[in-house]
């Protein structure tokens, strides 16, 4: 589903990621982890092609992203995005935000996609909120509305950059209770994030970055009991301690 | 001091008979009141997409908005007016130069006026426009585009509506400022607002009514212009964000 | 296609020159005494004595209210004939440059007062109560301590509205004076060549303002590099 091959990018004198390779199957969730500066979250925005890159390629369904041909936003619509900071649009309704790309870039009909955007609220619990301004709801619950937000184009992979650092403590478990059921569904997933106990839970595979670089790229039994690099171990030594 | 004050003098009738001087002062606010709302409606287009265009990641594009920006910010107003009246039609081809030479008097001075006053305007315009789209957070633009948003699309529907709502008080500055300013086109003969005044010192022998008459105007169109935009303001406010209602 | 004609320029550049000096003068004057003026009406507004502060909010928010042309106007038409019967002048004295000079200033101070107004306010409120922790009076702590803050986070403002103000300077052309813009008026319209002139007027302006903006931008990066 997503090929990353040797994909490299800097700015300027900066190397931010340096020669990353690895694969995503289909149904796969995968967690990418590292201390902060590591990259992840510019790797992650590299598939989408949020992020250009210097050399390598990324494939995604069979589409290459790096491709100055490729069609970014056709791509971008296949493929769901959620964001640290939610982003909702705040000047629009929960209802709005839903249905806007629906309508714009998918074409559905206004009724549709308002349709299928209640839908997905109501999935991840909020459907009494439909009318309300993002402004209005929690941290928690606007991320909600924002993975129901990615869901509304469906996606075939879905993409979350560190989707609970901005919450408040409380509220991380609401948004990692949708998270694990849209893994369970099946849904292809690459998350960057430190929340270890939902690795464990439902990840398939880990991997580790350090400096740009891919450290470590281990089935999830594997990554725990037993991490390859010092530099893994020393991470999950610290991060584990909460 | 020896003055007589004599607020009835609005009341008579004009040197040439066809008015009270009252009524000069009226036609003189109604030219500045059409003069200033035609030239903010070119500023507000000409200015949002300047705007626009200076934050695009095309760098010639972007260059070409700073040029114009520049360009209408570092010339005084007065001698843009200067040249859109009197140099202008000099350089446009001669049909076009002599057509405009020929026409109406007051047409020339209100069309030199107007593209005059919102082409200046516009570049403060595109500046506030600029700043509005720069203070967004930078996770708007991606969010847009994740979602299969084309930059444009993104810039219509996620940008520029919350941009526009961030800059609603300096644009209302702005919008002053054109009343004010319009104040300079009375240079080429434009019987606007403050030029009125002018002839009723002259006309009547009361300067301290006229001015008065004069300010009092102009203070008026300040309040009411500020109240309309703090009405709009109110209405526009997203619900829950920046702390607001 | 029309014919340019450069010749006026040289000719008249000492005219010219003069123009410039009084544009000059009269930028340099109102910022001087915008910078005092506007820093005294601003302690006034943000001053809990009633009759003060209404004073400087009535004067700020008159002033910014009416186009400078009006108040040059005021001033040329007006001031003058009422300075002349208040002290009891010889009719005929020209105080048109005075008088436009003090009503350019008193404008600008205005806007001036605003910005120094803004500035002030944003030195943290703390700093004041620090000063009177320490015993120091209102001048005192005005005077040491909040004021140098005020000024040093403002500099590019003031700076930004000086170029303004150079390009307001423009506007005395409503009270006859020869200012740079005046001057390039006269020459072009005696030599019939407006055109030329006001072109050249226009680009002169524009290279100035553009390399003090420049120059503006520069400082402020250095300074604050945020």
């Amino acid at each position: 589903m997503i090929q990353i091959s040797n994909v490299s990018k800097s700015y300027g004198t900066f190397d931010v990621l340096k020669d990353c390779s690895t694969t995503v199957s289909k149904g796969e969730v995968i967690v990418v982890c590292g201390p902060s500066g590591s990259g992840k979250s510019t790797l992650i925005k590299c598939v989408n092609g949020l992020e250009p890159f210097q050399s390598g390629e990324i494939i995604v369904n069979g589409i290459s992203v790096g491709d100055p041909k490729t069609n970014l936003s056709k791509l971008r619509a296949r493929v769901g995005m959620v964001f640290q900071n939610f982003e909702l649009f705040p000047h629009m309704s929960i209802t709005d935000n839903l249905a806007i790309a629906q309508m714009k870039v998918l074409g559905r009909s206004r009724d549709e996609a308002v349709d299928k955007g209640l839908k997905l609220l109501d999935r991840v619990g909020l459907k009494a909120h439909a009318h309300k301004f993002p402004g209005q709801l929690s941290g928690g619950q606007q991320q909600r509305v924002a993975i129901a937000r990615a869901l509304a184009m469906d996606p075939i992979c879905m993409l979350f950059d560190e989707p609970t650092s901005a919450l408040d403590p409380e509220m991380v478990n609401e948004v990692l209770d949708v998270m694990t059921e849209l893994a369970q569904e099946g849904m292809t997933m690459m998350c960057v994030t430190h929340e270890m106990g939902f690795a464990r839970r439902v990840a398939n595979r880990v991997i580790f970055m350090d400096h740009g670089r891919i450290v470590e790229d281990d089935a999830k039994e594997a990554f725990f009991a037993n991490p390859r690099s010092e530099r893994a171990q020393q991470f999950l030594a610290k991060i584990l301690h909460h | 001091m020896n003055y007589q004050w004599n607020w009835h003098v609005f009341l008579q009738p004009t040197a040439s008979g066809d008015d009270v001087y009252l009524g000069w002062m009226l036609s003189g606010l109604q030219m500045t009141v059409m003069l200033s709302l035609s030239a903010w409606v070119i500023a507000l287009l000409l200015g949002a997409l300047m705007g626009v265009l200076r934050t695009v990641p095309n760098k010639l594009l972007s260059g070409l908005a700073t040029a114009y920006v520049e360009l209408f910010r570092n010339i005084p107003l007065l001698v843009q007016l200067f040249i859109w009246y009197f140099v202008l039609p000099e350089l446009l081809p001669e049909a076009i130069g002599n057509a405009f030479k020929q026409s109406n008097p007051v047409f020339q001075q209100f069309l030199a006026a107007m593209v005059c006053l919102g082409l200046f305007t516009s570049a403060r315009v595109a500046e506030q426009v600029r700043s509005g789209i720069n203070s967004l957070p930078r996770g708007q633009k991606n969010a847009g585009l994740a979602l299969g948003l084309t930059l444009p699309q993104t810039y219509r529907f996620v940008m520029l509506p919350m941009a526009f709502r961030l800059i609603v008080p300096p644009l209302t500055s702005e919008f002053l400022n054109i009343f004010k300013n319009s104040a300079v086109c009375s240079t080429i003969g434009l019987l606007e607002l403050a030029a009125q005044g002018r002839q009723l010192v002259d006309y009547t022998a009361q300067p301290y009514e006229s001015f008065i008459a004069v300010t009092v105007a102009y203070v008026a169109i300040n309040v009411i212009v500020m109240t309309l935009m703090k009405k709009m303001e109110d209405k526009v406010r997203v619900p829950g964000y920046m702390g607001g209602k | 296609m029309y014919e340019f004609d450069w010749s006026s320029i040289p000719g008249a550049l000492p005219f010219l020159w003069d123009g410039m000096k009084i544009s000059l003068e009269i930028t340099l004057l109102s910022v001087v005494v915008g910078i005092v003026w506007g820093t005294l009406l601003a302690m006034m507004r943000l001053s809990s004595i009633k009759p003060l502060s209404l004073f400087a909010a009535g004067y700020v928010n008159l002033f910014r209210a009416v186009p400078l042309v009006m108040v040059l106007l005021w001033f040329f038409l007006i001031v003058p004939k009422f300075i002349e019967q208040l002290f009891n002048l010889p009719p005929g004295t020209d105080l048109r440059l005075t008088s436009a000079m003090i009503g350019f200033a008193l404008f600008e101070s205005a806007y001036y007062s605003e910005i120094i107004r803004a500035g002030i306010q944003s030195v943290p409120k703390g700093q004041m109560a620090a000063c009177q922790a320490l015993g120091m009076n209102y001048t005192q702590s005005m005077r040491l301590v909040i004021l140098p803050q005020a000024f040093r986070n403002m500099i590019p403002l003031l700076l930004t509205q000086a170029i303004i103000l150079f390009q307001d300077t423009s506007l005395v052309y409503v009270s006859a004076l020869a200012d740079f813009f005046g001057a390039a008026y006269k020459v072009g319209d005696r030599d019939g060549r407006l055109v030329e002139m006001l072109l050249f007027a226009g680009a002169v302006y524009f290279v100035l303002c553009f390399a003090a903006s420049t120059l503006v931008k520069r400082l402020q990066k250095k300074y604050h590099p945020a």
